[in-house]
């Protein structure tokens, strides 16, 4: 295996909970999975798996309970910069700043001066699609429109892995096939290793390079995996999609239906 | 920069609903006076009389000024104790538990007992009117920076740490602008209970000020004077209110998705 093929690696991570009855809850157990450093991995699961779990260790929020996890040869041991992480909830974006001053946050944080940043900043927020927008706040955008000012955010940063929890969940169907669209773009132009949680096989094939199956938790692991062997071009209404559907879906349905009992 | 930008037509229609709204208060306060016509209820045409004979006099003027010196200094005071605290509280859980049992138990003392005190340690002068107007103003100061503070989503201060900001950034550029519509309400309130504190300690004790005006009008009979100093006391507490409602306002839009 070329060192490229684990940029990220998870060897035996276990996380535990203590729920308030005083037992021990592992959310995940001994999960191991090693991802490429221009891979674009999406980790598909019934709810309560524990992938946001993954994504938290991954991202230095949370150490492990047990196991190691290792980004480009170094133990994580904490969040870091190399690390970007886009949220779920629209939260996490800065409502008394405007969209470019929310973009250029981390090269602020990093001191670069005023108009290198600024330049940069709307080169990103051209390239998510908010040309135009620099100057209105988070309050005034719609929900894709904040989540792609949370893509040009973290992608002005530099980051050397893209950790994204369900991005796309709150918005409607049209905007998420247009986001979804508009990623994949982004990604065969930046090549990322891009860690993307789902529970939607629909959305894991039109964007993954790989796909990675949870069991249903507690002490959830991976499965399996998929490699979609599909072109640049997806089209969910083609054969081969439709086939690696079918895979995917076999693959995870006793979970979801085990994650319901 | 703010979401709703109002038009001028709205603006002006905004002020004339308010100037109608007053106009209406002073008409009933009219009509009461018509029908329960008394000596000890003067109209509002006899009480703005007195005001401005007051006012030419200058009694009107220093006992205004005086109060609201008094207020300012101790608000300040307050607040420049009641942010830095309430910011520390609501980020260390440490300080918080350290602190708490102070808050929580002297923020059920209210400022009007403790005029007693004040009056027996700092005497009559100005320094115990500063003091227990800092005293009123502090704690909910405190707890609303705090409040303001923990209220952060941790989605905040998670997506500033993978942008690689330090701690002390994440301090200064997401905690303290987050907190910010919560620290604004405290001094909101706390300038209310300014009002009522300055007013019961000047009664108590004190030469001059609205209180003292209130009480010399009490003790001598002088029914005008006292509506003269009640009347202020509303207007000068409404005009204060609403400096901080446009501040909350602006830096609400600015700040936050609801005020």
């Amino acid at each position: 295996m070329s060192p490229a093929n684990d940029f990220v690696s998870f060897g035996n991570v276990t996380k535990t909970f203590r729920a308030i009855s005083g037992a021990d809850y592992h959310a995940i157990k001994d999960f191991k999975l090693d991802v490429g450093q221009h891979e674009f991995f999406c980790l598909l699961g019934p709810t309560g798996c524990g992938k946001t779990t993954v994504l938290n260790i991954l991202a230095g929020f949370e150490p492990p309970s047990a196991g190691s996890i290792v980004v480009n040869g170094q133990p994580v041991t904490g969040t870091g910069a190399d690390r970007a992480v886009i949220f779920q909830s629209q939260d996490s974006l800065y409502p008394w700043l405007s969209a470019i001053e929310n973009v250029e946050f981390g090269l602020r944080m990093a001191g670069m001066p005023k108009a290198r940043r600024r330049a940069r900043a709307a080169e990103y927020l051209k390239l998510v699609g908010l040309a135009g927008q620099e100057h209105k706040h988070p309050n005034e955008l719609s929900g894709g429109m904040k989540q792609r000012i949370q893509i040009a955010r973290v992608l002005a940063n530099n980051p050397k892995i893209l950790l994204m929890d369900e991005p796309f969940a709150a918005l409607d169907a049209q905007t998420r096939a247009l986001m979804q669209q508009q990623l994949r773009r982004i990604w065969l132009q930046e090549k990322l290793c891009v860690l993307f949680i789902t529970h939607d096989i629909d959305e894991a094939l039109t964007l993954g390079t790989r796909v990675g199956v949870m069991r249903a938790g507690p002490a959830s692991a991976l499965k399996g995996i998929v490699d979609v062997e599909l072109g640049e071009e997806r089209d969910r209404t083609q054969q081969d999609f439709v086939d690696h559907y079918r895979r995917v879906y076999e693959m995870i349905k006793e979970e979801v239906l085990r994650a319901h009992q | 920069m703010i979401m709703s930008k109002k038009s001028r037509n709205e603006k002006i229609r905004e002020y004339a609903t308010y100037a109608l709204g007053f106009a209406a208060m002073f008409a009933t306060w009219h009509l009461l006076t018509k029908a329960f016509p008394s000596v000890l209820f003067p109209t509002p045409t006899a009480v703005i009389a007195k005001a401005i004979e007051l006012a030419q006099t200058g009694a009107l003027w220093e006992n205004l000024g005086v109060s609201l010196g008094r207020i300012f200094s101790g608000f300040l005071v307050g607040v420049s104790i009641g942010i830095p605290v309430g910011l520390i509280m609501g980020n260390f859980h440490f300080m918080r538990r350290l602190l708490e049992p102070f808050t929580e138990f002297l923020r059920f003392i209210p400022s009007v007992a403790m005029i007693t005190v004040a009056v027996i340690w700092f005497g009559i002068g100005e320094f115990s009117k500063v003091f227990l107007i800092a005293y009123t103003t502090v704690f909910i100061v405190i707890i609303s920076t705090a409040a303001g503070v923990m209220s952060i989503h941790i989605d905040k201060i998670r997506a500033a740490q993978t942008l690689g900001a330090s701690r002390a950034q994440i301090f200064l550029f997401v905690s303290l602008p987050a907190a910010m519509p919560g620290i604004l309400t405290g001094l909101r309130v706390a300038m209310g209970n300014s009002f009522t504190t300055i007013v019961a300690a000047e009664m108590v004790a004190a030469d001059t000020g609205l209180g003292t005006m209130l009480w010399h009008g009490r003790l001598f009979m002088l029914i005008d004077q006292i509506f003269v100093a009640l009347l202020i006391l509303g207007l000068v507490g409404f005009l204060a209110d609403r400096v901080f409602r446009v501040a909350i306002r602006y830096f609400g839009g600015k700040y936050s998705a609801v005020i």
